[in-house]
């Protein structure tokens, strides 16, 4: 029992180490593909950690309230939460995490869970900014939660579960397998969806610096921009291996390593598309992307839902 | 500020107990605002701190204060030419969390009151770069009767650019002392002005008459 509990805490730490370490890579990795599309030639790849560091580094901290401290504890419970109940690789034990049957909905629960806290958290901090990014970013998020319910609610009604485990086992055996293929309404619905969950153009109206200095975190700062740095990235991650695990067959090797690898390349290339259609597109305003979510990308959910039930 | 309050009860800073007395707050929203004065944090020292340092110097966040003319050569260091990102330096429209401060060229004392404000809400360890010859002794403006001349009189500078206008090489070349600056450790002057705060806030008063505000912006 105790070796049981021991291992599993050990395999979830080499879990957590993984997917932290990854996503700050990738974060760093995309912030120069981004210049790279400008012309520019970028910061280091591995800025995202001099950021993490300095901010922990800073000697002086303001807080303003008990909800202040917790918002950011929040957000990175959410981020922990998302990731820990996503089973990464198929049928390994240390990447399987917490992974239960019925955990897609739970996973969907703590993708927004973290928003929530970070608003409580926001609120408090008393920069009339803050809850002007607040607003637009719950709004944004009840938008793009629609298609993404449908997409989910497709891919459950298509192999009559809710664990991500059995739908990445459905989707074995080759890539026409693969929902992407199978179901592809679903896929689009979700893809769509997912460019608002990342934030990133044309959906960054929530942090504009030019006109809300950054929105919710403007008031964060030292430690607490740190947790939320550290809790973007492990986010991250956790979101684009989710998608995998959905729509793109997941990842799945006898060799760990070489499963490794496949994940490591699908989720590249999911995020890869979020920043090719970011820097491709300028920004939306709230009610643009509010449309947005609620036209096509719902009704691609629809058609997917209603293909399952016929 | 109440009107019957004269300078020498402005210029006083502290209470008996030595808490900031905030004068030039109306007596119902003195409890509003914080009244401690500014610590000093003493770094950590050995290879622990050089670590930090190296840390600090390599990830500049900007908040840039276009005060004057010079501040229109802020914005090429983002453009793919100059291209700041690559020296770990980047913009950050806040004040809680930039770190490093750049007065864009002349202040004038309403732009002073900002400035103090802005610089106060920075957390330590926090630099500040003066652009142009304007803040080195006033430039074009030194007997102007509404610009500061020496930035450092009111708060602490650690790099000056001397230029009218200096150009955005000239600008990188002061991050780059500055870079050199922290990681030597001695960007050290969020600490001088907490201990020389009455002082600072002396020079401050003396100019900005209008004082409306905490005297320690937190
Ligand atoms: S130094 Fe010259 S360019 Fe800079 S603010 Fe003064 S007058 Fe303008």
């Amino acid at each position: 029992m105790l070796t049981s509990i021991l291992t599993k805490a050990l395999y979830t730490l080499i879990s957590f180490f993984v997917i932290l370490n990854y996503s700050l890579l990738l974060l760093g990795t995309m912030a120069r593909v981004r210049a790279k599309v400008q012309g520019r030639i970028g910061q280091p790849v591995w800025q995202p950690y001099i950021d993490i560091i300095k901010n922990n580094a800073r000697r002086s901290g303001v807080t303003h309230g008990i909800m202040f401290y917790l918002g950011p504890v929040f957000r990175l419970a959410g981020g922990l939460g998302t990731y820990f109940f996503i089973p990464v690789i198929f049928g390994s034990k240390i990447f399987a995490n917490f992974s239960f049957s019925g955990d897609v909905l739970l996973v969907m629960y703590f993708i927004f869970f973290g928003q929530l806290g970070m608003a409580l958290g926001a609120g408090e901090s008393g920069h009339p900014y803050s809850p002007i990014g607040v607003a637009r970013g719950l709004a944004q998020m009840t938008a793009f939660e629609l298609p993404f319910s449908l997409a989910v609610i497709a891919v459950a009604a298509q192999y009559g579960s809710f664990s991500i485990t059995e739908i990445v086992a459905a989707q074995q055996g080759g890539w026409q397998n693969w929902v992407a293929f199978t179901n592809p309404f679903a896929m689009a619905a979700g893809m769509l969806a997912f460019l608002g969950m990342s934030m990133n153009n044309p959906f960054s109206i929530v942090i504009a610096p030019q006109e809300i200095p950054i929105g919710p975190p403007t008031e964060m700062h030292s430690s607490f921009l740190g947790m939320l740095q550290t809790n973007r990235a492990i986010f991250n991650g956790a979101k684009m291996v989710l998608f995998m695990n959905l729509f793109f067959g997941g990842a799945a090797h006898p060799n760990i390593f070489i499963a490794l690898g496949i994940m490591i390349m699908k989720t590249f290339l999911i995020y890869l598309y979020v920043v090719f259609v970011g820097v491709s597109f300028p920004r939306f305003r709230t009610e643009q992307s509010i449309r947005f979510f609620l036209g096509v990308p719902t009704l691609l959910g629809l058609i997917a839902v209603i293909q399952q039930m016929i | 500020m109440s009107d019957n309050m004269n300078d020498m009860d402005q210029m006083q800073l502290f209470n008996d107990q030595g808490r900031l007395l905030n004068a030039g707050l109306p007596d119902e929203e003195k409890a509003l605002f914080c009244d401690a004065a500014p610590q000093v944090d003493a770094p950590y020292r050995g290879i622990w701190e050089k670590f930090l340092n190296w840390a600090r110097s390599e990830s500049l966040w900007i908040l840039g204060f276009g005060t004057g003319c010079g501040a229109i050569e802020l914005r090429p260091l983002m453009t793919s030419r100059y291209d700041m990102y690559q020296y770990g330096v980047q913009p950050r429209p806040t004040p809680r969390q930039a770190g490093l401060f750049i007065i864009g060229g002349y202040a004038s004392v309403k732009t002073m009151k900002r400035i103090v404000r802005s610089y106060e809400q920075m957390q330590g360890p926090k630099f500040v770069l003066g652009l142009g010859s304007c803040t080195v002794n006033g430039g074009m403006y030194w007997d102007s009767y509404n610009t500061i001349n020496r930035l450092d009189h009111y708060i602490p500078v650690d790099v000056y650019i001397a230029g009218c206008m200096p150009r955005p090489e000239a600008l990188l070349a002061g991050i780059n002392e500055l870079k050199k600056l922290i990681k030597d450790g001695k960007g050290e002057n969020a600490n001088k002005y907490a201990e020389n705060f009455e002082w600072y806030k002396g020079n401050q008063k003396k100019i900005i008459k209008d004082w409306n505000m905490p005297d320690y912006n937190w």
